[in-house]
């Protein structure tokens, strides 16, 4: 039986049902309106009881069938999956047009189950951080049984060249064995990193005082959606920029100063990824600033400090948590930033000291492995899930860390919009 | 009609008294939010060493023209002030005075006690440091001792000084807010409500403050609480819809009120 | 009565203010040097793109006969072989079968020139022989070679041939991607958001879940990559380089936008609206459906808009889930392999040819283009119905 008859046999039955269902429903309720019953709820709502509670059944069914079959688990074929959830379905329709009475909570009903459905969506962004951990997991886990986890967390030579050899099954004693030291991309990862919090740090934090403390409501108006659109502007666009305009001219520059620099340098990929981050912290920045209260600015204004020496004695330290918070959500932005390095650093691991050498980072290594015509089980591709786990995990620590941090800054100052 | 405003305005000086000297002067004061015209020709003598009360009902601008004294609505933009302030006979308004140095002369204390996110020992050092009124070291750390004995609150943070001063209660915190302002050794000192946010007992202390500070500052004070301005004011003036009412030693405003609005305010008719 | 002396005077207040100055420009030139980054990048970027819209044409005889239909390349002479594109000389049959009436005739039509020709008219660095040089010299004195707008780049996909390559089949992608994306994100989004806001009781569990979704928020775009291709693809089958598993990665990425918003958008809306309704003796649910959503959908909106703007441009995610397939057909239907804009755009940024270089930019106008008008929309809407409570 193909798909298409098996997606019209299943909308085919539950749409019709569900609407004789409410018609059932509502007009039972009518009826014993109409010999003077006091019904608990308005019959349009014993309509959608019924409706909902005949729907629910068979969709239920439906969804725990398929997900069944997605672990090669066949307990029906699925023509007669989808006629066992439907015929459920019209028992269940039967059952409950004859259980309604006067004290049927119908609204109640309806409302619980509105109320279950929105709880089900929330359960959406819990599964999409579970699946994420999930997929890498597993694939990371399998990755270091093979490989040993010392050498990736502390070796410093990354040549997996020889894995995809192993994985043709032309692995041999004259090959010499991969190797998977990832301290070379980790260290290009965080040297990019601190180039970019470099440029966006100061630029940010600054912007975000003059916004909040000097600039006039009407220019504060038109600036903000100019930072608006820095920040809408897509990392591929900056990667773009970093590598045609950025490097050739970071290359010049330095040719002129006697100095060589790589067109794919770290500092070059790091000014612009440091760009990136500046309407970050500047947005969440001016957040923390404006939330400082009115009143301990005034206490100092009123000693006889002028408006700077306010700001950096008594705004800055005040906003300071929400400033580190700012800080830190641009840092974990900046490790997982992935177009600007797969566009303008370079694919070689490189452990140097040098911003003007290239360097490689972890995005950088997951997008060439797994863009790549690989085996899937090649040690190779199992290493870019491995590098995404870590990946995964310093995020999330930066990530919760900087979260609880803003988050006791609001409470503190009784406002709450993260 | 000018003339017998100022009569009205300019409160009579105690006869027994023949010493007070007036601190500030309000001339011709106008002053304007946008179009709003908050404070109409306000012409006023504040006596120095006496602790001064304005009174009336929210929205009759008497913060307002508190925040005159000390250039506070300068912050404020869209704000047009006419007129003219003299402490000790120098027009606060004049051009060339930076509103900053006028407000080293006059501080202020507010409503929120609003202590900065600093040591207890910082807040207090932080301005006569900015203004170099002592240097780092032993004649700071006497003045910083010093503000806190005065604010009555030494007693209770010498031993903790190194801990923020967002820790303290509200009424230490207001205390400290205090030590803060005449530890920049100002003429006068402007309390905007200084106690409408604390509990009875911590209002009673900074009352008791207040008349003890009295010895060397003008003080200035904004209450919503008439029975305070009855125990701590030497003399009040009752504001309404942006102008004075009426100005006089205390008891008179209280006991004999010589405007009959004046009176329907304090016996409770509106406000 | 009135003194102007040193009365109101503090002991280096004009250094001190003079540092105030100081430090008032230096956080202005913050705010400058983001402006002007904004600006020379929107410059660089319109210097660029801005050649790529228009492409160079030749006029040139062609005679539509059976050769022609059999073998196009050979209708040309050596010289004009050289410069015309050849991706328009096989379209050559094409445009006989589709009028008849041309068969037999001899016909003086603009047919595409090469991408070197169009390079070396634009000034830019070209590979084109000195001989090809004069020839086409001889063509601009003549007025045989002309530059045309650009429709190509409108109207095709992706092309081997630069001066073929075009970026509709990534428009139609990335409109295909977005519907996927809006479908399954928005609704989903706003649902959470009114649990969360209006619902769900203040517990750990509760508090877990907004710390999550935040977190989510900052989770590294080429991570939902991953889960896009162990799970959807890998697990549940669905097809590689298609719309659907690539709006349906974009969905889960712009989810935590686009629940912070409305839960931002609920929040605005004042609690004695909600209290109004409880003393009517409405229920939590008829209160929120028909008092409080109606109040906070134009700022769901606006979040919803600005979320789906941020997938149009994401580009990580989608490389992982084999987005960057070379797709010369615009897809059809959100199962087909297909191409987004900024996977294009990365494509193009790639190609060793000089003529990409410039579609590349020409592509970053169009997808820029795209992303503000739909900020500017949401900006339009938030200040439209922007309410005061």
């Amino acid at each position: 039986m193909s798909n298409e008859l098996l997606y019209l046999l299943f909308f085919g039955g539950l749409f019709p049902l569900m609407f004789i269902a409410y018609i059932i429903g509502k007009n039972k309720a009518i009826s014993l309106t109409n010999k003077n019953i006091k019904m608990h709820s308005q019959p349009s709502q014993y309509g959608w009881f019924v409706s909902l509670y005949t729907g629910l059944p068979i969709i239920t069914i439906t969804v725990v069938g398929v997900f069944l079959y997605l672990f090669d688990i066949h307990l029906l074929p699925p023509f007669m999956l989808i006629s066992f959830a439907l015929s459920l379905g019209a028992v269940s329709l039967v059952f409950l047009n004859k259980a309604i009475n006067k004290d049927t909570k119908a609204r109640n009903l309806v409302e619980g189950f509105i109320e279950g459905l929105l709880l089900l969506a929330t359960f959406v962004s819990i599964l999409t951080t579970f699946g994420i951990l999930i997929s890498i997991l597993f694939e990371a886990i399998e990755f270091f049984r093979r490989e040993s986890f010392f050498n990736f967390i502390f070796g410093t030579t990354w040549n997996p060249d020889t894995a995809f050899l192993e994985g043709a099954g032309r692995g041999g004693e004259e090959v010499a064995s991969a190797k998977f030291g990832a301290v070379p991309i980790f260290a290009g990862t965080f040297y990019i990193t601190g180039i970019a919090m470099l440029v966006a740090v100061p630029i940010g934090v600054f912007t975000a005082i003059f916004m909040s403390e000097y600039a006039s409501e009407t220019l504060r108006d038109r600036i903000k959606p100019i930072l608006e659109i820095l920040a809408g502007i897509p990392t591929v666009v900056y990667g773009f920029f970093a590598a045609i305009t950025v490097a050739p001219l970071l290359v010049d520059f330095f040719a002129s100063l006697g100095l060589k620099a790589s067109y794919e340098s770290a500092l070059g990929a790091g000014i612009v990824m440091g760009i990136m981050i500046v309407p970050i912290i500047a947005s969440l920045s001016d957040d923390v600033i404006n939330a400082v209260p009115k009143n301990v600015k005034q206490g100092s204004l009123a000693l006889g400090m002028n408006k700077a020496e306010t700001i950096r004695f008594v705004v800055l330290p005040s906003a300071m948590p929400g400033i580190i918070a700012a800080t830190l959500l641009g840092v974990s932005r900046a490790l997982g930033e992935t177009m600007i390095v797969v566009m303008a650093a370079s694919l070689r691991p490189n452990l140097t000291m040098n911003p003007l050498e290239d360097m490689t980072t972890v995005t950088v290594k997951i997008v060439e492995v797994l863009v790549g015509d690989q085996a899937f089980d090649s040690s190779l591709t199992l290493s870019a899930f491995a590098l995404g786990l870590v990946l995964f995990v310093i995020t999330l620590v930066i990530n919760i860390v900087s979260i609880y941090t803003i988050r006791k800054f609001h409470k503190k100052y009784k406002i709450s919009n993260l | 009609m000018e003339q017998q405003n100022i009569n009205i305005n300019v409160a009579k000086r105690e006869k027994d008294n023949k010493d007070l000297r007036v601190k500030v002067e309000a001339r011709d004061l106008d002053l304007w939010y946008s179009d709003n015209h908050a404070l109409r020709n306000i012409n006023m003598d504040i006596y120095e060493k006496k602790i001064t009360s304005f009174i009336g009902a929210s929205g009759c601008g008497k913060s307002t023209f508190l925040r005159c004294l000390n250039r506070m609505n300068d912050l404020i933009s869209d704000v047009t002030i006419k007129g003219k302030i003299s402490v000790d006979g120098h027009n606060i308004y004049a051009p060339g005075v930076d509103e900053v140095a006028v407000r080293k002369k006059i501080g202020m204390v507010f409503q929120q006690p609003n202590p900065f996110p600093k040591s207890i020992y910082e807040n207090v050092a932080y301005a006569p440091l900015m203004h170099d009124i002592v240097k780092k070291g032993s004649d700071c750390d006497e003045l910083v001792e010093n503000s806190l004995k005065g604010a009555g609150l030494w007693e209770e943070v010498k031993d903790k000084l190194k801990e923020p001063g967002t820790a303290l209660s509200g009424g230490q915190q207001q205390r400290l807010c205090i030590a803060r302002t005449i530890a920049v050794k100002p003429d006068i000192i402007l309390m905007d409500e200084p106690t409408s946010a604390l509990d009875p007992i911590s209002t009673q202390t900074i009352e008791s403050l207040m008349l003890s500070l009295k010895e060397q500052f003008t003080i200035i004070v904004v209450t919503h609480n008439m029975q305070q301005a009855t125990r701590v004011a030497d003399y009040t003036a009752f504001f309404h819809l942006g102008e004075i009412i009426e100005y006089n030693e205390t008891e008179q405003i209280f006991i004999n009120p010589q405007v009959s609005k004046t009176e329907q305010y304090i016996t409770g008719q509106f406000g | 009565m009135e003194k102007n002396d040193d009365y109101f005077y503090i002991p280096q207040l004009k250094k001190r203010n003079r540092n105030g100055k100081i430090f008032k420009w230096v956080c202005a030139s913050a705010l400058i040097s983001a402006l002007f980054f904004l600006f020379i990048f929107l410059f660089d970027m319109v210097r660029q793109g801005y050649p790529a819209f228009t492409q160079a044409y030749i006029e040139t005889e062609v005679t539509f006969n059976e050769d022609l239909k059999s073998n196009p390349y050979s209708a040309f002479d050596s010289d004009s072989f050289s410069i015309i594109s050849r991706a328009w000389m096989r379209g050559l049959p094409r445009m006989m079968d589709e009028d008849p009436s041309l068969k037999g005739t001899e016909q003086k039509i603009w047919a595409l020139a090469n991408a070197e020709v169009d390079q070396y008219i634009k000034g830019h660095p070209h590979k084109l022989r000195d001989r090809e040089q004069k020839i086409v010299d001889r063509m601009l004195e003549e007025g045989s070679i002309e530059s045309k707008f650009n429709v190509i780049f409108f109207l095709t996909g992706d092309s081997k041939i630069p001066e073929n390559a075009g970026f509709y089949s990534a428009i139609i992608g990335s409109l295909l991607t977005l519907l996927v994306t809006m479908t399954i994100a928005v609704p989903i989004g706003i649902m959470t958001a009114i649990y969360l806001e209006e619902f769900a009781p203040d517990n750990k569990f509760t508090q877990f879940i907004e710390i999550n979704i935040n977190n989510l928020a900052a989770i590294p775009s080429i991570l939902f990559g991953l889960l896009g291709l162990a799970i959807f693809i890998i697990f549940f089958g669905v097809p590689r380089s298609s719309p659907l598993v690539g709006g349906m990665t974009l969905a889960l990425m712009s989810l935590p936008i686009i629940i912070v918003s409305s839960k931002a958008a609920l929040k605005s809306v004042p609690a004695t609206i909600r209290q109004a309704g409880f003393g009517l003796g409405l229920t939590r649910w008829q209160i929120v459906r028909d008092h409080v959503l109606p109040l906070s959908l134009p700022g769901m909106l606006t979040g919803s808009i600005i979320a789906l703007a941020q997938a149009i441009g994401e580009t990580a995610p989608l490389i992982i889930v084999g987005m960057i397939a070379f797709v010369p057909d615009a897809a059809t239907n959100i199962l087909e392999p297909a191409t987004v804009m900024p996977a294009q755009i990365y494509t193009w940024s790639g190609m060793p040819e000089r003529m990409y270089i410039e579609k590349t930019a020409a592509g970053i106008l169009v997808l820029l283009t795209i992303l503000l008008s739909m900020n500017g929309v949401a900006i339009y809407l938030r200040k439209k119905f922007h309410t005061k409570w």
